[in-house]
């Protein structure tokens, strides 16, 4: 697969993002570190999918541009780009009926042409990413009929079959339940140690986004407001910053990553109960 | 149990298609043919399967039935299956593009816009000939479509939108369509109205040779342009993220879609429910993939309108019914079943 590729760098200079005339992106310079887990955090609204939209070119830049490897994305063929960057939004819906196996036979579309249809490639790296997701089992199953973290997975292994060095993902573990959101999580973390594939994605959960990334970029209006290994960017300042929210940051007893606990209002539950007896 | 059919004839070619294409294709086949024979051998005067089978072979049998069957009732069918297989194809595009399984060329405008396009020039310009039928059909449609496509462009083409606006669209052509009717030179009407149920009676080799070039044509273009379609499927990002020109393709597409449709409309009026009840049926039997769901839908539309014909002509006999009627009795409550189906969704 992959892993012998040279990683693809990404990079943006002064990327300017704007739906409607509306500027939701400022300016933005940013350096994706190649073959490594890179996760964009920061409040509603504050346009960080609107931002993995335009590094995945699905959104064109009112101004600045993103460069693959040095070159602006959207000077090099869609074709092309799609060969190095696979992207996986959020809440994809697939027609009723289509069986996993067909969802990730699809992933290979870069990689045809209208005589080439389905290469011995083809078929060898689809059933690949069918056995590295772990859906080769229910592969010829429906996706309505599969469960919320089985059918993430098999949307997954559609972006892995397109065999691409760089995967960027929407929030993947949205409308899944603690122990899928993990599975989920675990899966990319192996593929990124295993693959070496470089993994850019937008988590709202911001104890799995400093266990999982190796660099964290909070965003605030449009701007980056820090970037770095999740220790040094996680604080209590940081958070005022991002979210409004006063909180403590303690060590998870897990990773040793850095954990926030919100303060709010309601508090020292143990403390009510015991003045009370 | 292998899912697919692969076709490697070279390295540098190789083709898939889901395991249960090919038989039913087959199948799909022989039920038509055998539907076009009795619809052939039916009629004021009945002819066996094997005569007809004889006589379009070419083998003079002793009754002579040659004119009958070459030259009033094959015209007629093939026709009918000709219209079917463009109206599914249309539909089955178009449910592909606006990933609405309730998409029909007659929803969305294609037919009310070839439909007023058609009766305008009956109704207007007698004297016109035929074969321009299905250019002012094409362009009525065209401009309808192209009209719907630009109210609901927004930053890109919303499926959803699309459909809003294209019944809406629907009810005013439809309601020019009536003005004409009610307005126009009683001979003229009576001819437009014939044609605006949807009908393949009395059609010739003349409507069997203006419309099978539209459906050379665009049936495989729709086949090359399969694999867009399956993307375009998967939503607009999903697309554009695998590669795909998703504006550039959609529009192609959507052309192609109103091409198939309005040459079937122009060749036998408005016949309803059949780009929407095929393309249904077939995804039914072999899947989403547009690799077989294109041509498993094509064969079940003709099907469909040459069954349809056949029923039409022996329901009232000695009356013929148009086979329009046909299918919309099949057709609405069919409609209805799938409303409820996707009320949830």
């Amino acid at each position: 697969m992959n892993a012998d590729k040279t990683p693809s760098n990404l990079t943006t200079r002064k990327l300017t993002l704007a739906y409607d005339g509306a500027c939701v992106i400022s300016e933005l310079n940013l350096a994706i570190p190649a073959g490594q887990i890179t996760v964009l955090v920061g409040a509603n609204g504050c346009g960080k999918s609107t931002l993995l939209r335009g590094l995945a070119r699905l959104l064109k830049p009112h101004s600045g541009t993103v460069y693959l490897d040095g070159k602006s994305i959207f000077k090099l063929s869609t074709k092309e780009v799609a060969k190095h960057l696979g992207i996986l939004p959020q809440g994809p819906v697939a027609p009723e009926g289509l069986t996993v196996r067909e969802l990730v036979a699809q992933g290979r579309y870069p990689h045809q042409g209208w005589l080439q249809q389905w290469s011995p490639e083809d078929e060898r790296l689809t059933n690949q990413a069918l056995i590295t997701t772990d859906m080769i089992d229910l592969a010829n199953r429906p996706l309505e009929n599969l469960s919320g973290g089985q059918r993430q997975r098999a949307w997954i292994a559609m972006a892995l079959a397109q065999d691409t060095q760089i995967l960027l993902l929407d929030e993947p573990t949205t409308f899944l339940d603690l122990a899928h959101q993990i599975e989920v999580l675990d899966l990319l973390y192996d593929l990124n140690q295993s693959q070496g594939r470089t993994i850019i994605m937008v988590l709202h959960d911001l104890n799995q986004a400093c266990r999982y990334a190796d660099y964290l970029v909070a965003i605030a209006a449009g701007r980056i407001v820090a970037s770095g290994k999740p220790d040094e960017v996680m604080t209590e300042e940081m958070i005022r910053q991002l979210f409004m929210l006063e909180c403590r940051i303690v060590k998870d007893p897990v990773a040793g990553t850095p954990m926030c606990i919100p303060v709010g209002r309601k508090k020292s539950q143990l403390k009510q109960v015991e003045t009370q007896r | 149990m292998k899912p697919w059919v692969v076709i490697r004839p070279r390295d540098t070619i190789s083709f898939r298609l889901d395991r249960r294409v090919p038989p039913i294709l087959l199948i799909l086949a022989l039920l038509t043919f055998a539907a076009m024979l009795m619809n052939v051998g039916y009629g004021e005067y009945t002819i066996p399967p094997l005569d007809v089978l004889k006589t379009l072979g070419g083998i003079e049998t002793d009754q002579g039935y040659s004119l009958v069957v070459n030259t009033l009732r094959l015209p007629r069918v093939l026709v009918a299956l000709l219209v079917g297989m463009g109206l599914a194809t249309s539909g089955a595009i178009l449910q592909g593009l606006t990933r609405n399984p309730l998409a029909d060329p007659g929803i969305i405008g294609v037919t009310a816009g070839a439909s007023l396009a058609a009766v305008t020039l009956i109704v207007l310009f007698p004297a016109i000939a035929l074969f321009t039928l299905p250019f002012a059909a094409f362009g009525g449609a065209l401009v309808v479509t192209v009209l719907i496509y630009w109210l609901a462009w927004n930053q890109g083409s919303s499926p959803m939108r699309l459909i809003l606006i294209g019944i809406g669209i629907t009810s005013i052509a439809t309601a020019l369509t009536t003005v004409l009717v009610t307005f126009g030179e009683i001979n003229n009407v009576s001819q437009a109205l014939i044609w605006l149920t949807g009908s393949v009676y009395g059609r010739s080799w003349h409507h069997v040779w203006s419309l099978l070039p539209w459906l050379a044509v665009f049936l495989p273009l729709a086949f090359v342009l399969c694999r867009d379609l399956n993307a375009l499927n998967l939503g607009d990002d999903v697309a554009q993220g695998l590669g795909s020109h998703v504006e550039q393709k959609r529009t192609l597409l959507l052309l192609i879609s109103v091409a198939l449709a309005a040459a079937s409309v122009a060749t036998a009026g408005s016949i309803g429910f059949v780009g929407l009840i095929a393309p249904h049926l077939a995804r039914q039997l072999v899947g989403p993939t547009h690799e077989g769901l294109l041509p498993t839908a094509a064969l079940t539309g003709g099907m469909i309108v040459v069954s349809a014909d056949l029923l039409a002509k022996m329901l009232f006999a000695p009356i013929e019914l148009p086979c329009g009627i046909v299918t919309a009795i099949i057709g609405a409550p069919y409609f209805l079943y799938l409303l409820y189906q996707n009320r949830n969704q």
